[in-house]
């Protein structure tokens, strides 16, 4: 059998021999070639399934005898752009890719013209599921073409039944956008009219494709040979055994997809297109192709969605694998055990954002660190806290798994030991996995004159507040670009970062130090899909005060002015919780640097136009 | 009546007249909240459950109120966006399954008043069943401080700090005055009870001449973290309100401490009642 490199050519070459080979349903043999040459797919079984005038190549993974996943690929790909997830999932699924009609080394119709209905795809997935799990519903998930045409079948009547569950990205019902459409046209108001003309801007290749015969000519030509290269720099798609060299056969073939079905399905869309499954939508929010505002009511259509967000761009299969497992792992084990106590997802807002994705926190045992670790909690996401304080740590950790996160787990780490650090990191991708979010948010504070405050007072200062933050980039920022399927570094700075102030010289400067940190190291991982943000919250009623070191004065009159100070704090009472949610919010909206209080961002706001009067204001020493 | 300033052989379990009354009523009040948790399904409303509190203590002969019994559900039990005193009484929120309720209610009976407060859950609830559970170590701190004559400030700002360490916030600062107790006393039974803004006039009354005369001597009768708190347990009853949230629960529990100017210390401070339920809760979760 062919598989490798050149096997889209020889396909085509090759497909009048192929119906003899096997025949649908028969037992699957192992693709010699395909468990040592195809990388993508090694150790898949094989078979073909005939059905309705074409052979579809079908690749199976893992034990048969567990749930079936169902894999359905998209446009202009072949069933290998799933070869990473798939490989993740046989692991606890039986997995199941097969090449759309058409497409890979399945044979496509004839003639092309309305061998490429919706109707007919369905024929083509009952065929597949009856041959892969006669006798169990499958889990199917589709990605781009892949789940417009899984959202026909998990919308009309004759699969009721033989649909256990889909995970749909990328990719509208065809009906449902008819209805969006049609919504949006009937009553333009100006939201509306922007949504319409946004998507159909982004459908531009749409009306391309319904060109005749330019779009087959361009596929088998130029564009088909720049193809990977546009994906790599525009999408970010990894370099590898993606895209297979049946690219070019698989798109001129898939134009027909959008020919036979585009106009019918949006001009008549069906008014009974409701999913007899449960859904679950995965948005990729950075898509080039779909507008978020697809999917707004899509409530409507599916009753108990489950929605999840990823900041990616259209290519989610192959950019960001792991997450996608982790999500599909996760609903399809929910619908597979059928308990309805155990929920899907987390109740808290930025729950479709946070759910299942590991963050660690330092500093986790109090103030900011603690509320920004129930925040995620709240959102699903699994915690580690972080912090010299084992008992604060354990209870933040303990309290997060109350409120949500699925798993929670203490570390008792001094940030600024490197070494602890680098320990710390194995273990958590040893045991916990990788980490997603990563919050730097460990501090201390110093106050008292420059001239007071000695070279040991300095070295502390810095020692938590900047190196804390540098070791926790270094290590775990490098873990993450490795991985290079995206995250986010959160660093706890401080309004103290671009308000001078003569009490708080070493504190400043270690926050100021931070801040600057961030926003390079922003632009250099800007490129790798990883953000950085920086927090400079300004005066929130913590522990920082109290734990605070005065430099120069008696340890009675510290013990004084850390009480005055947690007072004033105490009166200013702005709560860790909404530093929390600022923390939360940046992640989502990947902001640079978010100032949190009101002071905060007035004196960011001073800090550009009037920095003369920040200078001022520098001057004043509060009476403590 | 006598004021309750003079010791009690309460270490031997005995208690003068006067406590055994209001022990008598903290207890009718409890089983009138255990009565009414336990009526409690979803879909009834806080209004609804206020009613029952006070149906099911006027039919056992309670004709004045410290407060009227008050009901929250919900995040209300954690006075969330809480701004004005009004938020405090019964609304139309109605209790589902999971939430977490608090029933609230200062009955007079006999001229003894107790102030009480019950937090409780329909169905499963493990965040709060971890407030309840955090609890007991305020339970223990209130007590060993005013034994020790701590002034009542600094055992409101201790109470502070172990709520920060367990992670939770507190939520008693969301009273009028912040108090984290106040005192409560024997009042006069009139024929008519008018109440203000939910509270007794008497009781009000009695209250307000505490608050004379406390600032003629130096201390006030609400236990709050201001300076008029800045002074050792003032000898009287005291109902003792910690009330714990975290994101969106609460819990709290209500019960009255006893405060005499006796020199032993097992004396000079104890709780009028150890058999109330949030007790016999910690009890049973210590032996399983």
């Amino acid at each position: 059998m062919k598989t490798g490199r050149g096997r889209g050519r020889d396909a085509a070459a090759g497909r009048g021999q192929e119906p003899g080979r096997t025949q649908g349903g028969a037992p699957g043999r192992a693709s010699g070639g395909a468990s040592g040459g195809g990388p993508g797919l090694a150790g898949a079984t094989e078979r073909w399934v005939h059905t309705g005038g074409v052979e579809l190549c079908v690749a199976e993974l893992g034990d048969p005898e567990h749930p079936t996943v169902l894999l359905v690929h998209g446009y202009p790909d072949s069933k290998e752009v799933w070869s990473e997830v798939a490989r993740q999932l046989a692991d606890r699924f039986h997995v199941v890719l097969y090449d759309v009609r058409g497409c890979g080394r399945s044979t496509a119709p004839r003639p092309l013209r309305g061998g490429f209905t919706l109707e007919k795809l369905t024929d083509d997935f009952l065929a597949v599921a009856d041959a892969v799990s006669p006798d169990r519903p499958v889990h199917v998930v589709g990605h781009d073409w892949g789940s417009v045409q899984a959202w026909e079948f998990a919308t009309v009547r004759r699969t009721e039944g033989r649909i256990a569950s889909f995970t749909s990205m990328s990719g509208p019902s065809l009906d449902h956008f008819g209805h969006w459409i049609k919504k949006r046209m009937v009553r333009p108001t100006p939201r509306r009219a922007a949504q319409l003309l946004n998507q159909g801007a982004k459908s531009w290749y749409v009306y391309m494709l319904h060109t005749p015969v330019l779009p087959e000519l361009a596929w088998k030509g130029p564009l088909g040979k720049r193809w990977p290269g546009i994906l790599q720099r525009v999408e970010k798609v990894p370099a590898g055994d993606y895209p297979t060299a049946s690219l070019p056969t698989d798109a001129a073939h898939g134009a027909w997809l959008y020919r036979d079905n585009v106009r019918a399905r949006l001009r008549r869309p069906r008014a009974d297109a409701y999913a007899h499954c449960p859904v679950q939508l995965i948005t990729p929010t950075g898509d080039a192709f779909l507008s978020q505002r697809l999917y707004d009511d899509l409530e409507q259509w599916a009753p108990q969605l489950v929605r999840r967000t990823l900041p990616a761009k259209h290519w989610v299969p192959r950019t960001r694998p792991d997450q996608l497992v982790s999500w599909i792992t996760e609903f399809v084990t929910a619908k597979e055990e059928g308990d309805p106590a155990k929920q899907v997802t987390a109740r808290g807002p930025y729950a479709d954002r946070f759910g299942g994705q590991l963050v660690l926190v330092t500093g986790a045992a109090s103030g900011i660190g603690r509320a920004t670790a129930f925040a995620f909690a709240e959102a699903g996401a699994r915690i580690v806290a972080v912090d010299r304080d084992a008992e604060g740590a354990a209870r933040t950790a303990e309290l997060a798994r109350l409120i949500g996160a699925p798993q929670a787990w203490p570390e008792v780490v001094d940030v600024a030991d490197e070494a602890a650090m680098e320990k710390l990191a194995d273990k958590v991708d040893a045991e916990y996995g990788p980490v997603d979010v990563l919050v730097n948010n460990a501090g201390i504070g110093l106050s008292g004159s420059f001239l007071q405050t000695t070279t040991d007072d300095w070295k502390k200062v810095l020692d938590v507040n900047l190196w804390g933050v540098i070791h926790g980039c270094r290590i775990f920022g490098k873990r993450m670009a490795d991985r290079g399927q995206g995250g986010h570094i959160v660093n706890t700075a401080s309004a103290a970062a671009f308000q001078p102030s003569k009490v708080l010289p070493a504190y400043s400067t270690s926050k100021a130090a931070v801040l600057m940190l961030s926003e390079c190291l922003r632009a250099e991982l800007a490129g790798r899909g990883i953000g950085v943000s920086a927090i400079c919250p300004g005066l929130v009623n913590t522990s920082i005060t109290s734990t605070a070191r005065f430099a120069g004065v008696s340890a009675e009159e510290e013990k004084r002015r850390q009480a005055k100070a947690a007072r004033m704090y105490g009166l200013r009472n702005y709560p860790p919780e909404k530093v929390a949610d600022a923390v939360l919010r940046a992640v989502v909206r990947n902001q640079a640097v978010v100032p949190v209080t009101p002071e905060a961002r007035g004196a960011h706001l001073l800090s550009r136009f009037a920095p003369r009067a920040l200078r001022a204001l520098a001057r004043i020493e509060p009476r403590l | 009546m006598a004021p309750v300033t003079t010791a009690t052989s309460a270490a031997a379990g005995e208690l003068t007249a006067e406590l055994r009354g209001f022990r008598e009523v903290q207890r009718l009040a409890y089983a009138c909240a255990e009565a009414v948790a336990a009526q409690l399904k979803p879909g009834i409303t806080e209004r609804a459950a206020a009613r029952m509190q006070r149906e099911w203590l006027r039919e056992r002969g309670v004709r004045d109120w410290f407060h009227l019994p008050f009901a929250w559900f919900g995040d209300r039990t954690a006075f969330v966006n809480f701004r004005i005193p009004l938020q405090f009484f019964p609304t139309n929120r109605e209790l589902e399954p999971g939430m977490p309720f608090i029933l609230d209610m200062a009955p007079v009976h006999q001229g003894f008043t107790a102030d009480i407060g019950y937090s409780g859950c329909l169905g499963l609830n493990p965040v709060h069943d971890k407030l309840l559970a955090d609890l007991e170590a305020h339970r223990e701190l209130i007590l060993r401080e005013v034994r020790e004559r701590r002034p009542l400030r600094e055992i409101y700002q201790d109470v502070d700090r172990l709520m920060v360490r367990q992670g939770h916030a507190n939520r008693h600062r969301a009273y009028p005055f912040g108090v984290i107790a106040h005192k409560i006393d024997w009042v006069r039974q009139r024929r008519w009870s008018p109440t203000l803004f939910g509270f007794g006039t008497q009781s009000l009354k009695g209250l307000a001449s505490d608050a004379l005369h406390g600032h003629r001597d130096g201390w006030s009768p609400l236990w709050s973290p201001y300076t008029f708190s800045d002074h050792p347990p003032q000898p009287g009853l005291w109902a003792v309100e910690p009330h714990l949230g975290f994101r969106g629960t609460g819990a709290k529990f209500e019960e009255i401490l006893v405060v005499t100017d006796s020199k032993d210390p097992q004396e000079s401070a104890f709780w009028l009642d150890d058999d109330l339920p949030h007790v016999r809760r910690w009890q049973e979760e210590k032996a399983a």
